[in-house]
């Protein structure tokens, strides 16, 4: 094992690498042999939550340090490695700081609804989480995909866990896709670049460059984006709304945070750290991927339109808004992939606070209907209060933080040249207020239908969805900290 | 002492079988089997050591200097596969015990553990020999001991299962001989080494060109590649538990390490793979074996049945890699020989602790098993992860080397049909996965706990199996070394 950094950082400081993944892992044993009894059992999820999101946020100031673990020689060439970079920071940040917050709401809504099998879910989930920082910290291919593939099985039992033919269906569509994709399409790219390049390491500025012409680079960044199944490109996005048969905190945390911001996060590194975003803009070799992107874009905010379930219609929502961080990196230009990146912590805050509040509504008055909600925002005001302030971040209007990543976006589209993706960016937007705000406007301005509702839901279920509400707002104000050390990546060599 | 351990680690199996027949105690009997594979375990890693430091290590049976007499030859080509065997064996053993005690009448238990003394006596002695005749009489020791274990098999069924096994056997062990023969009838020579060097100067000789068919055909029934592994579903599903760990890990493996050895190290590269079309026979062949087998093992009933088809697409995988015929093919074949067998023979002798338990390893009766049994449940979780080659378990380790071994040769056709066939395995896997986890049984099932010895047994090989995923280093350095000695040549 031998820790490499570049700066004054202390090299133990790069042990917390594997420390923040182990900790998860740790609460989800402590959740199995706490089984017999709950409170314990939800005290031990939540304190291993805090103490996830403790170490990953202690990380900020050594990130300009570059640290890199390298444990042990895994494959012929190729090493098990750690790394801090502010790309993955950032991810795992969203996930560790959001992880305690949906702990919290977890413990009122399985509690609430009366679940069967918690100890399992608090297990899975915990296991999960470690999945998840294990993908963002990763130091090369080859390590990032054994956390991308742990993270899809340890989601599956969440998947299905209600037990039902509906779940077990969902899940089979789940396992089939992304398991399809990462092992047949995914894998072979990964083996490719090791082949071409000698190695799988994330390096700033890529590895490719100069190792292979320009149509192999083109096949094999399209055998990347296929491949990563978890950014739910079209056609391999049905997994994403199947899975919204799991229990509401599942879509909460794992299907609008970590597992579909695993699959755009690696979309981004392998942009920027494989191939580079020089390579990828002097070669074109992005370019067909722009437009699978720019019509997962639109085609998925079309389908959210007519959906009339909630959950449904946001999953759709999630799958238009992360074509938009994919679309990022096919811009391949530094301005787009900032905001690709910055759009990964302001679509997870605000997509959170919609998936929570949509929990909310169903555990106060079991509706699960767009069309059954008019009036409920007199009882429920706090939860629609929210639903509101997500819905306008994700729409990239101000005073909110997504208004920030869309304008990165729209100025790495100038950048580029392509102004048709510009008019995709913009009617994208247009799309997202049609399907978001009409929400809250039932809600608040309809008058009530049939039985009217008995007020909130539980305090631990309202609470976090008011906090991540809060952080939409808090990212409009601090989008300049996250920005700035990522700006320091993408614009050096 | 150390000098004669490539004889003896042979030997003392050979031996203790006669012994297992004449203590006619159980007890006694599974002591020696267990002895056997200890001592052999034993030897192989002393073995190891020395081959590891450079050496060769060469014994001449009873004095007689090769090549007239016959020569056993340790190096770095067969001692992984050694310790391989050696180590199933004792897992085996320890697994055994109570298998056999709930499978086998006390009558015939002391002739059954004579019958695994002698199969491992087999194994060993075909990796170990460099005599290309003694290679064929272990061959045929193995066959005759397998044929009787298999017989003795729970249903009634086993008994044409061990039939098919036998005649189907015996076309491949005499096409062997046939080929050996050949070689023999050309040079005039057995010896291994010696073959190696007589045989270039008949290269384009007709009689040598058949020997290589002969016994190419033959070992590929031994090895049950696709079209000739017919006997195979039969003789795995049906034989008793132990048998069918113990065979699915060693048997086919050793065929497989038996045709590398007579293909790079007797006939050599320059004859099989340049001037006979052996490269796209054999992909061809392995692409359909993985197509085929994978596909119909998704339609099994049955998790032994399914398991055994699944055997028939991993020799695929492993005939995929040795056609390529490159270091890295070859290291990627013998990496997986390593894998899979660890693999496997946990996921039978996970089945077998299933069988003790609920009578019966049809699918539909494992329903619920994830709760009735949850740590052999969780075992054929992890190992069917590592059927299915994903990440960080051992089967995802030489699937990495292959596909990496089948994209330097441009070979991009078959990496899509392994890939293919890794999605076939997702679904044979899934449906275990699902009905054991997600399908509620007819009538709640309460079973006992499995016996620790067997639980031990079957969660060693897992665990090994997930320790060579995620620290690799030493299989891939074996299978490498291996691989330097075959595609080098013998010497």
């Amino acid at each position: 094992m031998t820790v490499e950094s570049a700066g004054w950082a202390s090299p133990d400081a790069a042990l917390a690498l594997p420390a923040a993944v182990a900790v998860p892992l740790l609460g989800g044993l402590a959740v199995v042999a706490l089984r017999r009894r709950a409170n314990l059992r939800e005290a031990a999820s939540l304190v291993a939550a805090v103490a996830t999101a403790a170490i990953v946020l202690s990380l900020w100031p050594a990130v300009e340090d570059g640290l890199r673990l390298r444990m042990w020689d895994w494959l012929p060439g190729i090493s098990l490695v750690f790394t801090l970079e502010p790309l993955g920071l950032l991810f795992a940040s969203v996930a560790g700081v959001l992880w305690p917050v949906t702990t919290l709401y977890a413990i009122g809504y399985m509690r609430g609804n009366l679940q069967r099998n918690q100890t399992r879910f608090y297990f899975f989930f915990a296991l999960s989480i470690a999945a998840t920082l294990w993908i963002a910290f990763s130091g090369n291919l080859a390590t990032l995909f054994i956390g991308y593939e742990v993270l899809t099985l340890s989601t599956w039992p969440l998947v299905i866990h209600a037990g039902n033919e509906q779940a077990k269906r969902a899940g089979r569509v789940y396992l089939g896709l992304l398991l399809t994709t990462s092992i047949g399409l995914l894998l072979p790219a990964i083996v490719w670049t090791a082949v071409l390049a000698g190695t799988t390491d994330f390096v700033p500025g890529g590895i490719l460059e100069g190792k292979a012409g320009t149509a192999a680079l083109t096949v094999l960044f399209a055998l990347y984006l296929f491949g990563i199944g978890k950014a739910a490109l079209f056609p391999f996005h049905r997994w994403l709304p199947g899975a919204m048969v799991a229990p509401t905190p599942v879509s909460a945390l794992l299907h609008a945070v970590a597992v579909v911001k695993a699959g755009v996060f690696t979309v981004l590194k392998v942009s920027v750290y494989v191939f580079g975003v020089d390579t990828l803009d002097v070669t074109g070799a992005a370019e067909p991927m722009m437009w699978v992107a720019a019509v997962t874009l639109l085609g998925a905010g079309l389908i959210a339109v007519t959906r009339d379930d909630l959950k449904e219609r946001l999953a759709y929502s999630t799958v238009s808004q992360l074509a938009y961080i994919v679309l990022a990196a096919a811009l391949a230009n530094d301005i787009a992939a900032a905001g690709g990146a910055l759009h990964i912590a302001n679509h997870a805050a605000a997509k959170i606070t919609l998936f929570f509040c949509a929990g909310a509504i169903y555990t106060a008055t079991n509706r699960t209907r767009v069309s059954e909600l008019d009036g409920l925002g007199r009882t429920m005001p706090w939860t629609f209060g929210a639903f509101l302030v997500a819905a306008v971040s994700v729409v990239g209007l101000p005073p909110l933080g997504g208004v920030w990543s869309k304008w990165l976006l729209l100025a790495g589209a100038a950048d580029a040249g392509q102004t048709v993706m510009f008019g995709v960016l913009l009617a994208g937007s247009l799309l997202s207020l049609a399907y978001l705000v009409p929400i809250p406007a039932r809600a608040f301005f309809r008058p009530p239908t049939g039985r009217p509702g008995d007020g909130e839901a539980p305090w631990t279920v309202v609470l976090p969805l008011v906090l991540t509400a809060m952080a939409c707002a808090a990212l409009f104000i601090g989008a300049d900290a996250v920005i700035a050390p990522l700006n320091e990546v993408l614009e050096s060599p | 002492m150390t000098a004669h351990l490539p004889a003896l680690q042979v030997v003392i199996p050979l031996l203790c079988a006669p012994l297992c027949v004449l203590l006619r105690s159980r007890t006694a009997a599974w002591l020696l089997f267990l002895t056997a594979a200890a001592a052999s375990l034993a030897c192989a890693s002393v073995m190891a050591w020395h081959v590891a430091r450079g050496e060769v290590l060469r014994y001449a049976m009873g004095g007689w200097r090769p090549p007239a007499g016959i020569e056993y030859v340790i190096d770095k080509a067969n001692v992984p596969v050694l310790i391989l065997v050696a180590a199933i064996g004792l897992a085996a053993a320890v697994y055994g015990r109570r298998s056999i005690a709930a499978e086998i009448e006390d009558a015939r238990a002391p002739l059954f553990y004579a019958c695994l003394c002698l199969n491992l006596t087999g194994l060993l002695g075909i990796t170990a020999t460099g005599d290309a005749f003694n290679a064929f009489v272990f061959l045929e020791i193995t066959s005759l001991s397998s044929y009787a274990l298999v017989a003795m098999g729970r249903r009634k069924r086993a008994l044409l299962a061990a039939l098919q096994y036998l005649i189907v056997g015996t076309i491949g062990a005499t096409f062997v001989l046939i080929g050996i023969g050949l070689a023999y009838a050309v040079t005039g020579t057995l010896n291994m080494a010696d073959l190696a060097q007589r045989l270039p100067e008949l290269y384009g000789n007709r009689a040598l060109a058949a020997a290589v068919i002969f016994v190419f055909v033959g070992l590929a029934i031994k090895m049950a590649l696709f079209p000739l592994h017919a006997w195979l579903p039969d003789a795995y599903a049906e034989s008793p538990s132990v048998v069918a760990a113990f065979l699915s890990a060693t048997n086919t493996k050793v065929a497989i390490y038996l045709l590398l050895r007579l293909a790079f190290g007797v006939f050599g590269a320059a004859l099989v793979f340049e001037r006979m079309p052996v490269t796209e026979i054999g992909l061809l062949l392995a692409c359909l074996a993985m197509l085929v087998a994978s596909a119909v093992a998704c339609f099994q009933s049955d998790f032994k049945y399914l398991l055994a088809w699944s055997s028939i697409a991993q020799v695929g995988y492993i005939a995929a890699g040795f056609s390529l015929a490159t270091a890295d093919g070859v290291t990627a074949a013998y990496l997986h020989i390593i894998n899979h067998a660890l693999i496997k023979g946990a996921l039978f002798a996970a089945a077998g602790i299933v069988v003790l338990r609920l009578g019966s390893a049809r699918l539909q009766a494992m329903a619920g098993l994830g709760r009735a049994m949850p740590w052999t449940f969780a075992a054929i979780v992890v190992a069917g992860l590592g059927l299915i080659g994903l990440p960080p378990t051992a089967g995802f380790v030489s699937k990495w080397v292959l596909a990496e071994a089948l994209i330097e040769d441009g070979r991009w056709a078959v990496l899509a049909v392994v890939l293919v066939s890794s999605l076939l395995s997702v679904v044979y896997v899934g449906r275990v996965i699902e009905v054991g986890w997600f399908r509620r049984p007819a009538e709640p099932v309460t079973v006992a706990k499995p016996p620790l010895s067997m639980a031990v047994a079957t969660w060693s090989l897992v665990l090994l199996s997930l320790v060579f995923g995620f620290a690799p280093g030493w299989p891939i350095d074996l299978a490498e070394g291996a691989a330097a000695v075959l595609v080098g040549g013998v010497e």
